[in-house]
């Protein structure tokens, strides 16, 4: 039996049927329809104080919790917003429905008041999008963007909704099936690429797993962890796959690349078969694409045809989902190992020696001092504080590479940040999806003072639905990683990264209701991070650290990943 | 060098943008682009010539099948094909001038399809380097006018289709939801 509903009550029915439990969003004129519906409806919606934080909020919700995350926008400015938070969500393939507000259609293209082309401006910021022309379609249309967001390799799918579409009135049909006779799954990958493939991971003398962020999406860390065991081999994660492996695995080395550690990069040039599982060969991984990994062959398993051979030619390319394949190739390689592990057992030795000693020649370590919080004190304390099992949300920049260096992840999905866009701006309204998804894991948004300043709005946010989320700044006074290159290839000619004016954080806080404090002795620093964590509510924590600190090891751009700097080339300049 | 990339398509809003879009986001500009329907009307052939370095070519072609509308993106450079491009010509001849330039139309396979005392309107098919030299010849006898429909391409050997099938959704899972049942 159908009954007769508005395009508003069917976007709500359609959600619902879709699971979302939240919505992030921020309503305007062509929504009202829309938001007037949400009035009888349980959906929670979140009100965040900017767009771009809607989407950021909905990423943190998908990161933390590998569902889809809905963010809503009114047509305009409102879907302008949107923008950089989906293109982040493309980046780094994370499952968003963005829903959008347009204006009526029959105004579309006459300029209206706050009339955008929001379906030509999204169309390279989204896996796909849609602009619905009549209602009839909406129930469909929403399913697919559903399916679409969060199948094969995830990504952001925006719907934009004229007004009368909300408000026209139609019998509504449950859409039980939708057919994209275009949409290529590849997901059991192909049988015998597998079974090669564990032919060669036997055979390799010097094998390195190379793991990223395909495996936290595809929910492979469990398969992960037994292929590394079973061939044990070495292994990276990448910044978008920490915590897929446990950082306390001993087969597990750091992140690799530009800020990677001395081990992992000399590890992937030295390999003779590097195993890449859901990455992507990001320059910042590669540094130098014609000497990144030079003595190795490669199997590349991704989900995304497109990705295979993009950056780095292919031995054996596996298309497929990771989970499943792994699968496969785990009981492949359990099957073979006996006629084949013992010829290599004298090299994999020697290989492990190796690598042990370059942990040992260059290892990633916190630095500390008596007078000043070091950043990587403050990560160092952090992690300790979180047992490896809190959620940290981030920016980008250098607090990002010392977070990612130095805290320990037991599982995936615990750090999120925005890796391959690199917003500014991320973390502390990712924090806000992920403490609703996570509503009793502690949570922990780091930024950067420059960053935390482009968010600031949302502290009303936190305060408005009682998220316990503890805010750390790491506050050195400047835009770091910028100040870094300056200071390292620019002649420390620091230009515009001097972020002089940051509020009194105590002060801020308590505008906004909440307990917050600014430290600045190594003392101080453990008491006023079991405050925070021990506050009931949300706690700002303002760390003033050495102003003048550069993250290490580092390779510079366009050079090589095994040609790494691994401290201060010159003393630093003092002003 | 040119190559013909050729794009089974849905016929929907939005779709030849989604194409386009992946070519001329790297800043390459598109020599030229023909899409019409095809015998089933809810999909369209599209053929794009492009100059671009055969790697390239090779992503831009898998990031084109990553399309959703998209329903095969084919290399036509690979493998046996037929290119065609058609003409269409507004020549100004000179009554000394007339015999000879329907003789070279006849030449190049032309056809006239209008004739005033002005001169010819002429149709011409061919493959592009012909139509550069049947367009030469004709600018030899004075004033012209060109509009070309840029290539269409065929694949001389049959190619598997392979398409995903019907999904249920999760409306038809999820059933409880209290509105409707």
């Amino acid at each position: 039996m159908s009954q007769l509903m508005s395009g508003a009550q069917i976007l709500l029915e359609c959600l619902t049927r879709e699971g979302v439990e939240v919505v992030f969003g921020y309503p305007g004129g062509v929504t009202l329809p829309l938001y007037d519906a949400m009035y009888d409806h349980d959906l929670r919606h979140v009100l965040v104080r900017h767009e771009e934080n809607a989407v950021f909020a909905a990423q943190g919700y998908a990161r933390s919790s590998g569902k889809v995350g809905v963010c809503c926008a009114t047509s305009g400015p409102g879907a302008t917003n949107l923008i950089t938070g989906l293109v982040d969500a493309m980046m780094d393939s994370i499952p968003v429905v963005a829903l959008t507000g347009q204006v009526s259609s029959k105004l579309i293209g006459t300029d209206a008041f706050q009339e955008a082309d929001t379906f030509g401006i999204t169309r390279p910021c989204t896996k796909h999008n849609y602009l619905v022309k009549d209602l009839a379609d909406l129930p469909r249309i929403l399913h697919e963007a559903f399916y679409i967001a969060s199948t094969g390799r995830p990504g952001p799918v925006l719907v934009d909704i004229p007004k009368d579409v909300f408000q026209g009135q139609i019998h509504y049909v449950p859409v039980n099936s939708i057919h994209l006779p275009g949409y290529k799954l590849h997901s059991d990958g192909h049988a015998g690429q597998i079974r090669r493939a564990a032919h060669m991971m036997w055979e390799a003398k010097r094998p390195f797993i190379y793991a990223g962020g395909g495996i936290v999406n595809a929910n492979a860390s469990a398969e992960l962890r037994e292929l590394v065991d079973i061939l044990d081999a070495p292994s990276v994660c990448t910044l978008m796959g920490l915590g897929s492996m446990p950082s306390s695995h001993p087969n597990f080395i750091s992140m690799p690349g530009m800020h990677g550690s001395y081990a992992a990069n000399m590890g992937m040039t030295h390999a003779d078969l590097l195993i890449a599982l859901g990455v992507r060969f990001d320059d910042r991984v590669t540094g130098r694409l014609a000497a990144f990994a030079p003595h190795a062959k490669v199997i590349h398993l991704d989900v995304d045809p497109a990705e295979i051979g993009k950056n780095r030619a292919v031995d054996l390319p596996i298309v497929g989902d990771a989970k499943k394949v792994l699968t496969k190739l785990n009981k492949v390689l359990a099957e073979i190992a006996p006629a084949e592990s013992p010829a290599n057992s004298e090299s994999r030795k020697a290989w492990w020696k190796q690598i042990r000693a370059w942990k040992d020649e260059h290892p990633l370590e916190p630095r500390f001092s008596d007078t000043e919080i070091k950043p990587q004190h403050l990560m160092h304390e952090i992690d300790r504080i979180s047992g490896g099992n809190a959620i940290v949300t981030s920016d980008v920049g250098q607090h990002q590479m010392w977070a990612a260096q130095l805290i320990k992840f037991n599982e995936p999905r615990l750090w999120i940040n925005s890796g391959g866009l690199g917003s500014m701006g991320f973390g502390l309204p990712s924090a806000i999806g992920a403490q609703y998804a996570n509503p009793d894991k502690l949570v922990f948004s780091i930024s950067g003072d420059g960053g935390f300043q482009m968010s600031l709005p949302e502290l009303a946010t936190i305060v408005n639905y009682a998220l316990p989320i503890k805010i750390i700044i790491m506050n050195n006074g400047y835009l770091g990683m910028v100040r870094q290159w300056q200071d390292l290839f620019y002649n420390n000619r620091l230009s515009s990264v001097t972020l002089d004016g940051f509020p009194d954080a105590e002060k801020l806080a308590a505008a906004y209701g909440f307990k917050g404090r600014t430290i600045e002795h190594p003392s101080e620093l453990i008491p006023a991070l079991k405050e925070a964590v021990a506050e009931n509510g949300p706690y700002l924590l303002n760390i003033k650290v050495t102003p003048f600190e550069n993250v290490y090891p580092m390779v510079p751009a366009g050079g090589a990943i095994n040609e790494m700097v691994l401290g201060d080339p010159t003393p630093v300049a003092v002003k | 060098m040119l190559q013909a990339i050729s794009l089974l398509m849905e016929n929907t809003p939005g779709a030849l943008m989604r194409v386009t879009g992946l070519i001329t986001s790297r800043g390459y500009n598109i020599e030229s682009l023909t899409v019409a329907r095809t015998l089933d009307p809810q999909l369209s052939r599209m053929t794009i010539v492009v100059d671009v370095d055969p790697s390239l070519r090779k992503q831009v072609i898998k990031q084109m099948n990553r399309l959703i509308n998209v329903l095969q993106a084919t290399d036509m450079t690979e493998g046996p094909s037929v290119l065609r491009e058609l003409c269409l010509m507004r020549v100004r001849a000179t009554m000394e001038a007339r015999t000879a330039v329907l003789k070279e139309a006849e030449i190049f396979g032309a056809r006239v399809i209008d004739s005033s005392v002005d001169g010819f309107a002429l149709e011409a098919t061919g493959d592009s380097e012909k139509l550069d030299e049947f367009i030469d010849v004709m600018r030899s006898y004075g004033e012209i006018e060109v509009t070309r429909s840029g290539t269409v391409a065929v694949s001389l050997e049959a190619r598997k289709l392979r398409l995903s099938s019907p999904v249920p959704t999760a409306a038809s899972k999820n059933t409880n939801t209290g509105v409707v049942n």
